[in-house]
């Protein structure tokens, strides 16, 4: 269920990939902010007016709400619901699962529309769906190239923190 | 698990604290966030019924400082202690790296205690995890009551692994910092430990 108990590692060269792609499909589907969250709750990556956010809670909740969702699936029998969508009365939400592993938010108003959204979520998901699937082959080959930083982390590094 | 982000430089962890209704997981986290500098915080969520017994979970971000350039922040979870929110609380353990058990010391409460642990360790077991091999500390709550279970009953019950265990009274305070102290330190041991 878990997929793997490994870690989410990500690199310099898929963040830029990642977010080059958010940044299209921003302005694609016409949208105010776009997220990327991991389905454990952490933030990988935003775009557009952020600013206002409390993008850590935004995170968090929204794998709150998907992590409900996908238990509302399988008591139903179903393997997840890939897509979810909250409509307000300024700001829409629209929530779907990329590889079954990372949820792509993308808030819009009145300036874009459901079906917009949906359309160009859908193209770009598949594109972003390679990255995260090369990045879960590559974080298996680089393993031991991480390895020395964690290595390198003393009792004293963790003790300081707690200063 | 862990998300280990190298374009940003951040290590980000999730902390889930367990424990049977009314044990005082929520009060941790309240009494965290009042403690912690504002630049170390985020915002405190809390979903809630309207009588203030935790519907889904409480969620705290909390960023400690820096480990060889790489920004450490610590996701604190709650889950719904009562035992019919089950499914919420099995959500709340997906993804996690450490674990607190916060016992409630109260004579009255020795039994829910167990069932909570046992719960905790299925709920673990259906993700794949063992709570032996997870970072895992517990914490005996509610020191200050009358009527509490002496705590080296509540260690050979609960605590047979020997894992680091803290007496707490968590609205004074008292063992709050100890135990997430303890259960964050474990964490970072365990990282280092994977990747060798």
């Amino acid at each position: 269920m878990l997929g793997s108990q490994s870690s989410l590692v990500l690199f310099d060269e898929e963040f830029s990939n990642i977010t080059s792609i958010l940044e299209k499909l921003l302005v694609e589907a016409n949208a105010k902010a776009l997220f990327l969250v991991d389905k454990d709750g952490q933030l990988i990556s935003s775009t557009g007016e952020t600013d206002q956010m409390d993008t850590t809670s935004l995170a968090s909740l929204t794998a709150g709400n998907i992590a409900a969702t996908g238990g509302l699936a399988k008591l139903l029998g179903e393997k997840e619901f890939s897509v979810l969508f909250h409509e307000g009365e300024k700001d829409n939400l629209h929530l779907s699962l990329v590889a079954s592993r990372v949820i792509l938010v993308v808030i819009f108003d009145q300036r874009s529309s459901l079906g917009l959204v949906r359309l160009r979520v859908r193209k770009w998901n598949e594109e972003l769906e390679k990255i995260f699937n090369s990045l879960e082959k590559k974080a298996k080959e680089k393993g031991a190239g991480n390895q020395s930083f964690f290595a390198e982390i003393t009792d004293e590094d963790i003790d300081n923190l707690f200063r | 698990m862990s998300f280990i982000n190298y374009a940003s430089r951040e290590i980000n962890l999730k902390i889930v604290y367990y424990g049977p209704g009314l044990c005082g997981k929520t009060t941790n986290l309240q009494y965290i966030y009042q403690r912690t500098a504002p630049e170390a915080k985020g915002k405190m969520i809390s979903l809630a019924t309207e009588t203030e017994r935790t519907l889904f979970f409480d969620f705290l971000p909390l960023s400690l400082g820096e480990i060889k350039g790489f920004k450490t922040r610590f996701h604190l979870y709650t889950v719904p202690g009562q035992v019919f929110y089950d499914a919420s609380r099995k959500l709340i353990l997906k993804g996690v790296d450490g674990v607190v058990f916060v016992a409630d010391s109260q004579a009255d409460r020795l039994d829910a205690n167990v069932e909570s642990l046992e719960n905790l360790r299925d709920n673990l077991e259906e993700y794949g995890y063992q709570l032996e091999k997870l970072p895992y500390v517990i914490q005996y709550n509610k020191r200050d009551l009358p009527n509490v279970t002496p705590v080296e009953e509540l260690s050979r019950l609960l605590n047979p692994g020997k894992v680091p265990e803290f007496s707490a009274c968590a609205p004074k305070g008292e063992g709050v910092f100890d135990t997430l102290k303890a259960v964050a330190k474990l964490m970072l041991i365990s990282l280092k430990k994977n990747e060798k």
